[in-house]
């Protein structure tokens, strides 16, 4: 697990990212001049809302909302350059290269498809394979994903399961056309804590067995750092630091470190948590420190 | 009864045993908020009664009602001859319930016809947007602008008379507000995360289309059918009456108010009972749908 991303290339490369938006009031910027690199690995984006991050995430995909624009000086994944393939090459790329996890299982499942012809039809977009089989290997994935009774599960729609199972069900779909690299876009936000601790252990376990680089997206820093290797702190639409997780308590950047300020610990003894202040030179101040 | 209280029993369980049992729990809780509009089950009533006698028309009638029997023409209603006979001597009863298979072919095939239609447009507008959209909603609009009973009659004009040609007619001049509702359906269900959820395993836009957001839009559509149903009904019967619909002999029940105006003042069941005949129907179908509506209305939260 250590660094594998120096020794082989990486897998997705982001240099200069920029997505902009043209509303009626003006140019908006979601994103402006992310660069990072993406190897076998857990990278973690942080920031609060509004800053871009699953902004990133989607441009990566090409599945920005309408009127939006991408611009980059390099958005390439294994070789291939995301910004002017096509659209077949693209539908090829999405769900069978680079895959996505959203929110709310609640509303990213289908109300009238039943779950395992859901998770099917992610797989036979990407294979030829025959419904048999599709469907043995998707009660395979159900199992995987720790679902008792997948038989069960397969037959019932969306909401009869419970917001847990949904997003297995959800990791399910997103890794059966088995993709090297997923989006997890703030995906244990809509459920309970204990919940989301089974939701993260399945999908470490998957992301471990199968080698696949996740970039996670999320605004919960103490979250990402147990959970990832690699951490990009994004603020305005701007990586303000990159750092290895295991060394975010020597945080260099005043933003890191207000937002680390900013939680509560069990042993800070603190009376009152401090508000982070912010700094506009932050925003002008050049994409990355390394 | 005791048995019938057990089923009710098995039906209305707290905690349904098998999924088999829930699915008809759920069936029977639907029809228990149908059931309880007496006027939705008036119409249930109707519709299931035409389908009866349309099906068992060779078992009711003495006689095709295609042939002529000039000894008898224009019998009042009597023991042997319920509504009479018509001005060639046909048995009115009979033509009544051989015309109700044509209402049905009308009305089955207007509908096969026109639901794939208005979903193709509609769902293809509301999902794709921008010129498509703009383009194929101008085309409805066209078709919405003309009053139907006119352009379906200068369509059987163009295409010639005939029960065909008038079937072809009626649906190419119906499909239309079910574009409307089908491409609304598929304007809030575009944006829906599901959506994002199948682009993202990298469905085609066709496997969007037919796998994710027909489905939603069918409901609604399907309400609408049974709605416009009595509208289908009266166009037919409309085309009929004017002759470009089925043509004589045929027992069609437009065509028989046409043929028995004449002896309106005389013989007033000639085109009176057919006309009864079509009040009835329609007057069916539209209940029906409001029932429908009710029940299938998913935001009634049934």
């Amino acid at each position: 697990m250590e660094n594998s991303n120096l020794s082989e290339p990486p897998l997705l490369s982001v240099e200069d990212l920029h997505v902009s938006y043209d509303t009626p009031t003006g140019l908006v910027r979601a994103v402006s001049g992310v660069s990072f690199e993406l190897g076998r690995e857990k990278l973690g984006i942080v920031g609060e809302s509004g800053s871009g991050k699953s902004q990133t995430g989607r441009a990566i995909l090409g599945l920005i909302a309408p009127g939006g624009q991408v611009r980059a000086r390099r958005l390439e994944f294994e070789g291939t350059d995301l910004l002017t393939a096509d659209l077949r090459t693209m539908r090829r790329i999405r769900g069978g290269g680079i895959s996505m996890i959203m929110q709310d299982p609640k509303y990213s499942l289908n109300p009238v498809m039943t779950v395992g012809s859901q998770i099917q039809e992610a797989f036979r977009v990407h294979s030829k394979a025959s419904r048999k089989e599709a469907r043995a290997h998707t009660l395979d994935m159900l199992r995987a994903v720790k679902i008792r009774e997948p038989e069960r599960v397969y037959k019932s729609y969306p909401h009869e399961v419970s917001g847990g199972m949904g997003q297995r069900i959800m990791i399910a779909m997103m890794m059966i056309p088995e993709p090297d690299i997923i989006i997890a876009d703030e995906p244990t936000s809509a459920l309970d804590v204990t919940v989301q601790l089974q939701v993260l252990a399945v999908l470490e376990d998957m992301i471990r067995t199968r080698g696949m680089g996740l970039i996670f997206i999320s605004h919960d820093l103490n979250l990402i750092a147990s959970f990832c290797d690699r951490i990009l702190v994004m603020y305005g639409g701007k990586v303000v630091e990159q750092i290895r997780a295991v060394d975010l308590a020597q945080a260099k950047h005043p933003y890191t470190r207000g937002l680390l300020n900013c939680l509560p610990s069990l042993d800070g003894g603190q009376d009152e948590l401090p508000v982070l202040k912010r700094d506009p030179a932050w925003l002008a101040s050049p994409g990355t420190t390394p | 009864m005791a048995a019938e209280q057990t089923l009710r029993g098995w039906l209305l369980a707290e905690i349904p045993e098998s999924k088999l049992q829930a699915r008809c729990q759920r069936i029977f809780i639907s029809w228990l908020a149908f059931i309880r509009n007496p006027v939705a089950v008036i119409g249930l009533l109707i519709i299931v009664g035409l389908v009866g006698i349309a099906a068992l028309a060779p078992w009711i009638t003495s006689s095709d009602g295609l042939e002529p029997d000039l000894a008898n023409r224009l019998l009042p209603p009597s023991s042997e001859h319920w509504f009479g006979t018509d001005g060639l001597g046909r048995d009115i009863f009979d033509r009544i319930i051989w015309g109700s298979r044509i209402t049905l072919y009308i009305v089955a095939l207007v509908s096969v016809i026109v639901v794939p239609i208005g979903l193709l447009i509609g769902t293809v507008a509301g999902y794709i947007g921008g010129l498509v959209d703009t383009i194929l909603m101008r085309l409805t609009d066209i078709f919405l602008a003309f009053p139907r009973l006119i352009l379906a009659m200068a369509l059987v004009a163009a295409l010639g008379p005939g029960l065909e040609n008038a079937v072809l007619a009626i649906a190419l001049t119906t499909w239309s507000p079910f574009a409307r509702i089908a491409r609304a359906e598929a304007l809030t269900i575009r944006n829906s995360e599901f959506i994002l959820a199948a682009q993202v395993q990298g469905v085609s836009t066709i496997g969007i289309l037919t796998r994710h957001v027909t489905p939603l839009c069918l409901s609604s559509v399907i309400v609408r059918l049974t709605l416009d149903m009595a509208g289908i009904i009266l166009t037919a019967a409309g085309l009929g009456f004017l002759g470009l619909g089925a043509q004589p002999p045929t027992p069609e029940w437009g065509a028989m108010i046409s043929l028995g105006r004449q002896f309106l003042i005389d013989q007033w069941w000639v085109p009176t009972v057919p006309g009864i005949a079509i009040l009835v129907v329609s007057l069916g179908f539209n209940l029906l749908g409001d029932g429908l509506r009710d029940v299938f209305d998913p935001k009634s939260g049934g």
